[in-house]
């Protein structure tokens, strides 16, 4: 004990030093989101003469924001993105839920274990050997692109293969069979036990697979821009596409467009950061 | 009856599109028409012969093999960093995963705006003469570009996963080494990362199937250019359906990089498995 107080200071010392590495580090990780915020407040000329000032010769300015966001419909295509992202994302959680059950609790049933087989097998199959059939399928023979419906259901489709395999495990790990069979001798029928006992006990793994699928529905790209061809049915990540084509020289412009595309997600990160981390870090682990 | 919305919408995208296009990849199809003539085999021997597709293939083994492996360099080290107990690590480990949180194509503008004129601009400062060139315009400059934006982005996600991995090491095996006279460098290697075997095993297949199909940090990065120079896989199959129109073509491309995706996805989990057991 008698030289604890050496070793306290050193450990205080690189703990500090530590903690100077990770801000650098940090700082260089967000380096390009400040760049942006930076020059979003300048006016055209001054992000082509000096991209790195902080302010712009001709002043603070917030005129690229209004104009932006008219040009690239923002509301609209803000609107489409949140709708599409929590509409898919709860189609999968309750879908793949539901199948995961079932399929968990009739171990013999041949038909749900040849499901559960394709499922993981089809992890291993990339979009781009779906994209063409797909076109050809539902765009072709059925004309039923250029639809919101359309693309939720073919983002359900895509993820409840993955959403059911950590539903499949959290069930068979964690719900104990006793509690269904009291449930069912006290007269409850199939459908009530698993919303009202079942379903509860699943929150994290639903909180899992809703942070995972949400984040992949609105990042999203190539299926949304096969689908959706009309401009008033474009989400974020399209219509950002979109305007880069049309406006790309007009920098301010784009400076704008960009973070208004990042800043929805980043304010609800700020809130959610804790469960996203979670939810990312244990979806890992069982995935 | 509980299984049947998520087995008709599976079935629906991916099983029936999947045996769809493998009977695409025999006709010539124009995309237009309703009848699709068969010929065969020909799809193929275009696709075997096509190539600019074996270049992107090969470009895209180098742009992935790299990116991997600075990836998995770079999140070891920051989950390290981060779970040595110092003050707000919980505020680092969510700051290095922002990157994650938006989506290629915005990504990709971001960092085109950077490359081009926020670099470009440093490199001015640093050099008298002026007019330093873009990175993005010159072959191998672009390809690293995709690289360090890859490596930056994914890095934060792997880091969440070497950060379980680390948690799952029981901290008095370290401790019980470190008494027996082990090193921290050598309890590093020796004791914790033999246990964190199956987190390696997990980020180095996760960040290769992502970089081996990466598309929309393609496209709004570099766009393929310079001179069709960046064009990695998934984008020439893409072109070479939607673009060009040989869907027979482009749907053999993409058949030959499922069979590539399925033989990793094999490996992963033999892999996995043999570790398994040896543990």
């Amino acid at each position: 004990m008698s030289n604890a107080k050496p070793t306290n200071s050193r450990k205080v010392v690189t703990n500090i030093v530590l903690w100077v590495v990770l801000c650098i580090l940090l700082l260089l990780f967000v380096f390009p989101f400040f760049i942006v915020v930076v020059n979003v407040f300048k006016t055209r000329a001054d992000i082509t003469s000096s991209p790195l000032s902080l302010v712009g010769e001709h002043g603070f300015t917030l005129a690229n924001f209004p104009s932006a966001m008219s040009k690239m419909n923002f509301w609209t295509v803000f609107g489409n993105s949140l709708f599409i992202t929590i509409s898919a994302t709860t189609l999968t959680v309750i879908f793949s839920a539901m199948a995961a059950y079932v399929i968990v609790r009739n171990p013999h049933w041949k038909f749900g274990s040849l499901l559960f087989a394709l499922m993981i097998a089809s992890m291993v199959i990339p979009f781009q050997v779906l994209m063409v059939p797909l076109v050809s399928v539902y765009g072709g023979m059925l004309g039923v692109l250029n639809s919101r419906i359309t693309l939720i259901l073919m983002h359900v489709g895509f993820s409840v293969s993955l959403a059911t395999f950590m539903f499949h495990g959290a069930i068979k790990t964690n719900i104990p069979l006793e509690l269904e069979e009291s449930a069912n001798i006290d007269g409850c029928t199939k459908w009530r036990t698993f919303w009202q006992i079942v379903f509860p006990l699943l929150k994290p793994t639903v909180a899992t697979v809703t942070i995972i699928d949400a984040m992949a529905f609105w990042n999203d790209y190539l299926l949304p821009s096969l689908v959706l061809g009309r401009k008033q049915l474009y989400t974020i990540p399209i219509a950002t596409q979109a305007f880069y084509g049309t406006y790309s020289t007009d920098i301010g412009l784009v400076m704008a467009a960009l973070l208004l595309a990042m800043l929805p997600i980043l304010i609800l990160y700020v809130f959610l950061q804790r469960y996203v981390v979670a939810g990312v870090t244990s979806g890992a682990v069982k995935g | 009856m509980f299984a049947g919305p998520a087995g008709v919408l599976f079935f629906a995208v991916v099983i029936i599109p999947f045996f769809y296009g493998l009977y695409l990849t025999f006709t010539s199809w124009n995309g237009v028409s309703l009848d699709k003539p068969f010929v065969g085999f020909a799809n193929y021997q275009a696709a075997f012969a096509d190539t600019a597709y074996w270049q992107s293939l090969g470009r895209t083994v180098v742009y992935s093999v790299i990116s991997v492996i600075l990836v998995n360099v770079v999140a070891f080290g920051l989950a390290y960093l981060v779970t040595l107990g110092i003050k707000g690590q919980n505020f680092f480990r969510a700051g290095f995963f922002i990157p994650n949180l938006i989506g290629g194509i915005v990504l990709g503008y971001v960092w085109k705006f950077v490359f081009n004129r926020a670099f470009v601009a440093i490199g001015d400062m640093m050099n008298a003469s002026g007019n330093t060139p873009s990175l993005l315009s010159t072959p191998n400059g672009a390809l690293f570009c995709l690289i360090l934006v890859s490596v930056w982005q994914y890095a934060g996600y792997m880091m969440l996963i070497y950060v379980a991995g680390f948690m799952s090491v029981d901290n008095s095996l370290k401790e019980a080494a470190l008494i027996d006279g082990c090193t921290q460098t050598r309890a590093m290697w020796s004791v914790i990362i033999p246990l964190m075997r199956s987190s390696f095993v997990q980020c180095i297949f996760l960040s290769t199937t992502r970089c081996f199909m990466v598309y929309d940090l393609n496209l709004s990065l570099t766009k393929g250019e310079p001179f069709n120079s960046t064009v990695l896989a998934a984008m020439h199959v893409y072109n070479q359906a939607f673009v060009y129109k040989n869907y027979g073509v482009g749907q053999a491309e993409a058949l030959i990089l499922f069979v590539i995706c399925a033989v990793i996805g094999v490996l992963q989990v033999y892999i996995g498995k043999k570790g398994e057991v040896a543990a």
